[in-house]
């Protein structure tokens, strides 16, 4: 027994090195940068948690936090409820099943910069179909780069648009598993359909919905390409997100010190939210 | 109560799988639905339920027209073959779960599903979840959801049939008394004549989406009406033969012969005889007379009865007898047939004479 559990790790070597090599050691360089202060030419100065200081008393990164929890706050009102409902209304059986599910797949299959240039296009006030119908149309003055609501709720129409369908399919799957024989006793003890779906539908779909809602929260967490095509985090810094004002410390103002601080920050929030949730959802199951 | 069918079909995609079918089940005894699978019975269920359909004639309970009620409005519960428990529910919140729905104070509740579980003796696996219990107490669970609710019908769907064979002996004993006194309708549907006679107050024989004949358990085992529905009250399998009445002899086959005086008053012709099995036995008695020959095929023994499967001219019969006999398989035995049990039916399959028996 004893020689068998030494051999595993010779077959978990392999993959070892590649987790190092993709994640370790460049985390392992954001730990390093996040404690010194550079000026480029390698040289650098010791500046133990200052970053982390300044940063967690910063008005800068606070704000750009609140702004991400409310993007994605917002994200998970919209995009959850929306999906488990698509789900409950979509065909269990039938011709219909794969047209249904292919249209609702599409919008996941495009990368995420060309749904950027997509909307970016779409919103434009002139040309975009959808600019122009807002102004010409309705009169309505919309032009997402002059007015910070405008640039929410495009941010927002275009992100329930490109993952609402990931919640969708992954509902859909637990849905389609549960067998006629729960909906018929459901009937007879009486069940309304606001009973079948709490105490039978959410139950059976609670599995997937945790991993929909996990997925979702990181995704919406870390947005940055579409926006960045989008608006850039503008107007202003209405929508400067944690990544982009990331980016924009890391690679416009170049303070590789303060940014490595930020992403260690950034990252352990997403994974204490991400364990948090989980654990809370698990908990029952565990007993 | 009691649960009145006029004319009600089902009819599915141009397919009609129940045929006109007119009943009427009463309180105070079980209402057993017979018949082989695919006979309706499990449609029929449905149909009562508001789970499917009908398309035409009406179903009234208690006098009162349920047609156009849907499952939730109809006061009834049903007991599935297979065990359908809420398997994220622990057994107290699955039998509780209908009189939650219907919004009982918490106090009754607990009364109620603390009765219901005594009763089934599921009260140490209240806390427990389904998948925790065995497929005896899953169903005991699911009966227990069906007494705990008090409803005004109660339809089992062959809830024994998963069960294994001592299981399903201990619960089938048990049932009767389960449901006596409630004043629900019982309608239990099976596929073994066998359970309907110990079960059933009366029954209804199906077959083929047709409910062929319905009445008290023994008097249609008795007295079947019909070919059919002798054919359906019978297990093992009724024994048919063709025979020819001439003046008061029946002749069947080559050599069989006997008197029947009784059948005076019918014409001479080619009838078909049916008897059951344990009245076609290996041995004579003062009863069985009419000697038989017939080459062994298979024989069964089953705890203290033999059963030989044998062949005539034109005929497979089996034999059911008390004790072990013992059969060589291919060889010639002979047969006495009880005249006095057998069942006349005219070519069509109607009833002629005989029964009773």
């Amino acid at each position: 027994m004893k020689t068998q559990n030494q051999r595993a790790w010779f077959f978990v070597l392999p993959v070892l090195l590649l987790v190092a090599f993709n994640a370790l050691i460049p985390m392992m360089t954001v730990v390093n940068y996040s404690v010194q202060e550079t000026f480029g030419n390698n040289v650098f100065f010791w500046e133990g948690v200052r970053w982390f200081e300044e940063l967690l008393n910063s008005e800068r990164f606070h704000a750009a936090l609140g702004r991400q929890f409310l993007f994605t706050g917002i994200i998970l009102a919209i995009e959850v409820p929306l999906g488990i409902a698509i789900a409950l209304a979509m065909p269990r059986s039938g011709p219909w099943v794969p047209v249904c599910l292919v249209l609702m797949a599409l919008p996941m299959l495009i990368p995420w910069n060309v749904v950027g240039a997509m909307w970016n296009i779409f919103a434009l006030p002139d040309i975009g179909l959808l600019g122009y119908f807002m102004n010409t149309t309705l009169g309505i003055d919309y032009d997402m780069t002059q007015n910070p609501f405008a640039a929410w709720a495009t941010i927002i129409t275009m992100d329930v648009w490109h993952w609402t369908s990931l919640v969708v399919l992954l509902s859909y799957a637990g849905l389609v598993s549960i067998p006629d024989a729960y909906y018929q006793a459901a009937k007879i003890d009486g069940a309304s359909n606001w009973s079948v779906f709490r105490y039978i539908q959410l139950p059976k779909m609670k599995q997937v919905l945790t991993i929909a809602i996990l997925l979702r929260f990181m995704d919406s967490f870390n947005i940055y390409t579409e926006v960045f095509v989008m608006t850039g985090g503008g107007p202003g810094n209405s929508t400067t997100f944690l990544s982009i004002d990331l980016v924009k410390i890391a690679l416009g103002q170049f303070d590789l010190g303060p940014a490595a601080a930020m992403s260690l920050i950034y990252f352990a929030i997403t994974l204490l939210v991400s364990w948090l949730f989980y654990t809370l959802m698990t908990k029952d199951d565990a007993k | 109560m009691t649960i009145t069918l006029n004319n009600i079909t089902k009819v599915v995609a141009g397919q009609t799988h129940i045929k006109p079918t007119s009943l009427s089940f009463q309180t105070g005894h079980f209402n057993v639905l017979l018949g082989e699978t695919g006979a309706g019975k499990t449609s029929l269920i449905k149909l009562m339920a508001g789970l499917d359909p009908i398309a035409s004639g009406t179903i009234e309970m208690d006098g009162q027209d349920v047609t156009k009620l849907t499952t939730q409005k109809r006061n009834i519960s049903l007991v599935h073959q297979f065990f359908v428990n809420y398997p994220h529910m622990t057994v107290f919140d699955n039998i509780a779960s209908p009189l939650r729905v219907a919004g009982m104070a918490k106090s009754e509740i607990q009364g109620r599903v603390e009765d219901a579980a005594d009763i089934l003796q599921l009260r140490p696996m209240l806390h427990r979840r389904p998948h925790e219990l065995s497929g005896g107490q899953q169903q005991r669970t699911a009966l227990a959801r069906a007494i705990a609710k008090e409803s005004q019908a109660v339809f089992l769907d062959e809830p024994l049939a998963n069960l294994d064979y001592k299981l399903r002996e201990e619960l089938r004993e048990q049932l009767p008394e389960l449901f006596a006194g409630r004043g629900a309708v019982v309608v239990y549907a099976t596929s073994e004549p066998e359970e309907a006679l110990l079960l059933g107050g009366s029954t209804a024989l199906m077959d083929d989406g047709n409910v062929v004949q319905f009445g008290p358990t023994a008097e249609i085992y008795r007295n079947p009406k019909t070919l059919m529905a002798a054919k359906v009250f019978s297990d093992p399998p009724i024994n048919v033969a063709k025979v020819s009445k001439r003046g008061n002899t029946l002749t069947m086959g080559q050599s069989a012969k006997w008197d029947a005086a009784s059948l005076n008053d019918t014409p001479d012709g080619t009838y078909h005889i049916a008897v059951r099995p344990h009245h076609v036995t290996p041995t004579p008695s003062p009863a069985n007379t009419v000697a038989l020959e017939g080459k062994i095929l298979v024989t069964e023994l089953s705890g203290s009865e033999s059963s030989a499967h044998f062949a005539m001219p034109d005929a497979n019969w089996v034999s059911l007898a008390h004790g072990v006999h013992p059969y060589q398989v291919g060889e010639d035995h002979p047969f006495y047939l009880d005249p006095s049990a057998c069942l006349l039916f005219s070519e069509d399959g109607q009833i002629v004479a005989g029964g009773g028996a």
